[in-house]
């Protein structure tokens, strides 16, 4: 018979296991167990084995685990990739219990200044990830995940999105370009999945297909399309009107700067124009623009300087890959003292006026549009959410 | 059961033996409780007669040396670890000792490292009966399979200095392994090749032992100045090619923690020093060697800038980054009880407010006063610690004698002391219902930072106040637990021990605290 393995045998992985797992016509079930938590979890581990596979049906089987310390479930995401290795035909689907820490929901208008990257085949990067306070956190599929793990990461990742605390960051998806993203989305979608990350956008109709396919079976998951190509950036506009799901509009620069044949450099002259044109097709549409990752992760001053750059070209995020990156996001995309001041004079102006019931707002001399109103009040909630401000501020003063 | 050693439950409700290695032995009574009333233990008085007139001290080699002590079956040779994990001299002087043909000695180290791997053949020949001292990685494992014919116990560094001024235990032979020394046996930490900073640890034993040695592999003449340990002390002087390996003295971690989840857990506590406005002017504060320690004096030492806030002393361990506090200005002075970096060492040989400290001025429980009472805070770790804060820094989870207490029990007695620790290890929890081994009582311990909360110790309301209104995640030690069982699949099954005791905690007024039991497979 056959004998499939997921994961790398002999190789330590933290927090993951290594399965062989050969189908036999007899003998029954055949378990060796090599756990680095035997003393602890040893027992419990054999018993959730069993329990997946009575729950698949298989009655004959050997099994070998190598485990280093991964948590329930990721035995069960890793066994239920073995057996369907073994015996692709089978469609059923072993769900760890929905945890209630994981049913949080999402808003339009959130928050989307940092979002970390986890790659979607290591658990050991996602059982902490929310601990970080990330905005968001995006169990990719894509470019982190070798193409014959694919299945082992969705499997990984539904999972994750059922029994992980991710406490209040956004739980985002980035699929694989289509069409194998639209497989991806049928493992993630039915796991309050707040946002899927569209890898690669060249089009409308790319963001039209994965939006139908999610609502074949679910209304209101958003999508935050990428940019990565030059064909991308000339059709940001139609990309980020596409659907009225789109919350966000991000710009990928290493594909980009691939396609258009130019090395990508820290001045960043090279996308310039491409990152313009998304932070303005992404406010045309009324969407949040969001800047590419900044990938040194040792280089805390670079990543200041980047960000306090895509600030003052009218990005609102910024993709992260090392927890350490988050602070360092949400300090730099803080508003300035200055800014702060200004904010609180226009709201209060804004407040005041409603107050009265007077229908235009004026500050001194000058008139402010509405426009300018919500702008001030975006920056006073940033302030209070970063600590610079009292939410209490309009009694303090 | 062959051994005897006549359990008893103590006020920390843990099983302890009363009889260790054929003496007596007090159960633990709750912390500030045991008082003894005899007097110290005195060594013999010595004459200037006797010893060489021109000071000159110098004896061929190691074993000469052992011979001319006396050395017989039975004896305690106690050696220290200031050499850490670089020390060749503790292998040499049972090598010695075996080749000399004496049996069943009591080693008394001031703590153990993997380098003394070799001493497991003298424990299975006989030479060596058993260690009293910390008891690390190959020695614990040793130990923890059952296969040490005596009971090891386990001191902190100050109830070390304690049991021996006290008279609990007697050293016959002390061999005080030195990086500089004259021919008189004047000795310090400061110069030669193995330089490591001080030596406190030999304090002890320098003053109480029967017969002390000072071995170096950098001879000057006399003086050797400044005297760590003081030549009227020393019986004899040896020469070694080398006392130990350099790289492998300085060892402690000298390198923040890159692991963000570690970052994050010391962010948070030098958040709650300057939250809860321990930070100010004037406080003191003491941390460990670790990654984690490093990133949070790191962290610490940017928040007093920002306050322009500046400590009166910290307490080392000293490495890099408490040496650029002193240099800096953030702090008027180092109290040093070791170096971990050679930092560490320059800045104890050229700066004059970094001081060098022992178990006795910091640590001693039974002296008129100790620093660690004016510590204004601790930052310390643990390898478990449970709901009623209680905490564990000997045994993992699994049973396992792996550590030593270090000074670690001594700091629980800080003005606030806080564990960092994070809420479980490769699937295993940290914070447990109750610790395998008791070794700091939980009234003692305030805070526990992890990296999903704080919980604060529910007798310091004082603490729990001074960071209300505060953005800290403040949670209490059972919602982390409870937490922490969610994450890691339930609770996890008992570790299987056997009844025989292979070591006793001993609590730092020589009672007994704990005792732990072999592991079975």
């Amino acid at each position: 018979m056959k004998k499939v393995t997921v994961g790398i045998l002999g190789e330590k992985k933290n927090l993951d296991c290594n399965i062989e797992l050969t189908i036999k016509d007899s003998g029954g079930i055949e378990i060796d167990l090599k756990s680095r938590v035997e003393a602890f979890y040893g027992d419990s581990i054999r018993k959730l084995i069993h329990t997946e596979l009575s729950f698949f049906g298989i009655k004959n089987v050997r099994i070998t685990v190598e485990d280093y310390g991964a948590l329930p479930f990721v035995i069960q995401a890793r066994i239920e990739t073995a057996i369907k290795r073994a015996i692709p035909d089978i469609n059923k689907e072993f769900l760890p219990e929905f945890s209630d820490k994981c049913l949080y929901g999402s808003s339009r208008d959130r928050f989307r200044r940092s979002r970390l990257y986890l790659p979607g085949n290591f658990p050991k990067f996602m059982i902490n990830a929310g601990i970080h306070n990330p905005d968001g956190i995006i169990l990719d599929l894509e470019d982190s995940v070798a193409p014959s793990e694919k299945d082992a990461a969705r499997a990984l990742i539904r999972n994750a999105l059922r029994v992980v605390n991710f406490y209040s960051a956004e739980r985002m998806v980035r699929i694989n370009q289509l069409p194998m993203g639209l497989l991806d989305l049928e493992w993630v979608i039915p796991h309050n999945t707040h946002l899927i990350l569209i890898p690669k956008c060249e089009s409308a109709d790319t963001v039209k297909q994965v939006d139908e396919k999610i609502k074949e079976t679910k209304n209101d998951v958003f999508l935050m399309p990428i940019v990565e190509s030059a064909l991308g950036v000339i059709n940001s506009y139609e990309i980020a009107k596409a659907s009225s799901n789109v919350v966000a509009l991000a710009i990928g620069l290493e594909d980009y700067t691939a396609d258009i044949g130019t090395p990508r450099t820290k001045e960043g002259k090279e996308s310039f124009l491409a990152r313009s044109m998304v932070v303005n097709a992404a406010h045309a549409a009324g969407v949040q623009p969001i800047d590419t990752v900044f990938s040194d992760v040792d280089d805390a001053e670079g990543l200041r300087e980047s960000i306090l750059e895509a600030k003052s070209l009218g990005f609102v995020g910024k993709g992260c890959i090392h927890p350490r990156q988050i602070r360092i996001i949400h300090e730099a995309f803080a508003p300035t003292e200055e800014e702060i001041e200004k904010a609180k004079r226009i709201v209060n102006a804004f407040l005041q006026a409603k107050e009265k019931n007077l229908s235009v707002v004026s500050l001194g001399s000058k008139m402010i549009d509405p426009p300018v109103v919500k702008r001030a009040e975006k920056i006073v909630e940033l302030a209070i959410k970063t600590g610079k401000l009292d939410e209490g501020w309009r009694n303090n003063e | 059961m062959s051994e005897e050693y006549n359990l008893k439950e103590n006020s920390a409700g843990r099983l302890v033996p009363t009889i260790i290695n054929g003496e007596d032995a007090i159960p633990f009574q709750g912390v500030e409780k045991y008082k003894p009333n005899h007097n110290k233990a005195a060594p013999p008085i010595a004459t200037c007669a006797d010893y060489p007139a021109d000071g000159n001290k110098l004896i061929k080699d190691l074993k000469t040396a052992l011979l001319e002590t006396g050395i017989k079956d039975g004896m305690t040779i106690s050696t220290h670890h200031h050499f850490r994990n670089g020390d060749y001299v503790a292998n040499a002087i049972f090598d010695a000792a075996a080749e000399i043909g004496v049996k069943n000695l009591r080693w008394f180290p001031s703590a153990s490292f993997p380098c003394h791997e070799p001493i497991i053949d003298h424990l299975k020949s006989g030479v060596v009966h058993h260690i009293e001292g910390s008891l690390n990685g190959p020695l614990g494992e040793f130990a923890s399979r059952g296969k040490m014919k005596g009971m090891g116990v386990l001191r902190s560094h100050g109830g070390r200095y304690q049991a021996v001024q006290d008279g609990e235990v007697h050293i016959d032979i002390a061999v005080i392994a030195a990086p500089c020394a004259d021919p008189f046996g004047n000795a310090n930490g400061l110069y030669g090749e193995s330089a490591c900073g001080l030596l406190g640890f030999a304090l002890a034993d320098s003053q109480y032992a029967d017969k002390v040695i000072i071995v170096t592999d950098h001879l000057i003449d006399f003086p050797c100045y400044p005297w760590q340990i003081q030549g009227n002390y020393v019986d004899y002087v040896v020469v070694m090619d080398k006392v130990g390996d350099p790289e492998k003295i300085i060892s402690g971690t000298t390198r923040i923690t890159k692991s963000p989840d570690r970052q994050l857990i010391a962010h948070l506590a030098a958040r709650f020093l300057r939250d809860s406005g321990i930070m100010k002017d004037g406080f003191s504060f003491q941390a460990g060697a670790g990654g984690t320690s490093l990133a949070f004096i790191d962290h610490l030492s940017g928040y007093m800038r920002e306050a322009d806030v500046k400590a009166r002393f910290v307490r080392g361990g000293s490495n890099e980054f408490l040496v650029n506090m002193l240099k800096d200005g953030l702090t008027d002075y180092i109290l040093d009880g070791q170096t971990f970096d050679l930092k560490g060492v320059e800045s104890m040989r050229d700066h004059p407010n970094h001081a060098d400290t022992s178990p006795f001025t910091s640590y001693n429980y039974h002296g008129k006063g100790i620093f660690a009472t004016m510590v204004d805070a601790a930052i310390l770790g643990a390898t478990e610690v449970d709901v009623n804060f209680n905490a564990n820094v000997v045994t993992h989870s699994d049973g396992m004698l792996l550590h030593g207490i270090g000074g670690w029990q001594n700091t629980l007695f800080s003005r606030c002391t806080i564990l960092t620790v994070p809420t479980f290890r490769n699937r295993i929890p940290i914070l447990v219902d109750e610790v395998t081994t008791m070794v700091g009582p939980g009234e003692l311990i305030d805070v526990v930072v992890t990296e999903r909360g704080i919980a604060i110790n529910p007798n310091r309301k004082d603490l729990i106040d001074s960071v209300k209104g505060s953005d800290l995640p403040i949670r209490s030690i059972e919602e982390l637990r409870k937490e922490t069982e969610e994450i890691c699949g339930g609770k996890p099954a008992k570790p299987k021990l056997g009844d025989r005791v292979i070591a006793a905690i001993k609590w730092v007024d020589g009672t007994v605290i704990d005792a732990v039991r072999q592991v079975l497979d």
